[in-house]
């Protein structure tokens, strides 16, 4: 199947596609459809896709075990950093309106909904990524 | 909401269902969950609930599929008994 030139040409074009969708839907959360997860489960099946069509080790050169790990901590960190920050405004955890009415931006709460919501998106990529790598990945090698 | 293409979306659904845990072949079984899976999907959306709908299209028929069939190519495909 790695020979097949519609397969690779077809999943090279769609690609960008799919993870410019993922974006959209992380961002458009806020107000619409989709969200966080939805975003990032789309963004992950990007990379399934490149393993289906190409390679396991064509996958790992774009987002390695190294990548995937620092992006799910990063996202973790990212959705707490922006809720203990709402506490240290005096506030409950994620209630942005505290930041809001504390700095005097309008629109901030918006902007923090979708912080919060690109944390979640980086984190559930990075964990379906490699739930993918380890259930791809024959012979036990790991690295 | 049309009542003739919603009772013919359930009937299916309840086909694909049977049809998931009677089928011998274990590739033919995800393949017929991710087709339950997308008319539940669009089930979800008549009851306009898009949100729920969305992430039943993108879990339930993207990456359970894919991990369904990561863990049969690990084990057997057919069973035995």
């Amino acid at each position: 199947m790695r020979e097949n030139v519609v397969i690779r040409t077809v999943v090279r074009l769609a690609v960008p596609f799919i993870q410019i969708f993922a974006l959209y839907v992380i961002v458009h959360g806020a107000s619409g459809a989709g969200g966080g997860f939805q975003g990032g489960v789309v963004f992950a099946s990007s990379f399934i896709l490149m393993t289906i069509a190409f390679d396991l080790a064509y996958t790992r050169r774009r987002i390695g075990s190294r990548g995937t790990m620092i992006c799910s901590a990063l996202g973790i960190a990212i959705f707490a950093g922006v809720g203990i920050l709402c506490i240290l405004y005096t506030g409950n955890f994620l209630e942005y309106g505290v930041i809001e009415a504390a700095l005097g931006i309008p629109h901030l709460h918006g902007y923090l909904i979708d912080l919060v919501e690109a944390g979640i998106g980086i984190t559930v990529m990075a964990v379906m990524t490699s739930i993918i790598y380890d259930m791809a990945n024959r012979g036990g090698r790991s690295a | 909401m049309i009542w003739e293409l919603d009772f013919a979306l359930l009937l299916f659904m309840i086909c694909c269902a049977i049809a998931a845990i009677t089928v011998r072949d274990l590739v033919h079984a995800t393949i017929i969950l991710a087709g339950y899976s997308l008319i539940m999907t669009v089930l979800w959306a008549l009851m306009n609930a898009v949100d729920v709908a969305f992430t039943e299209a993108t879990v339930g028929a993207g990456i359970t599929t894919v991990l369904f069939i990561a863990a049969i190519a690990r084990t057997t495909r057919s069973s035995s008994d």
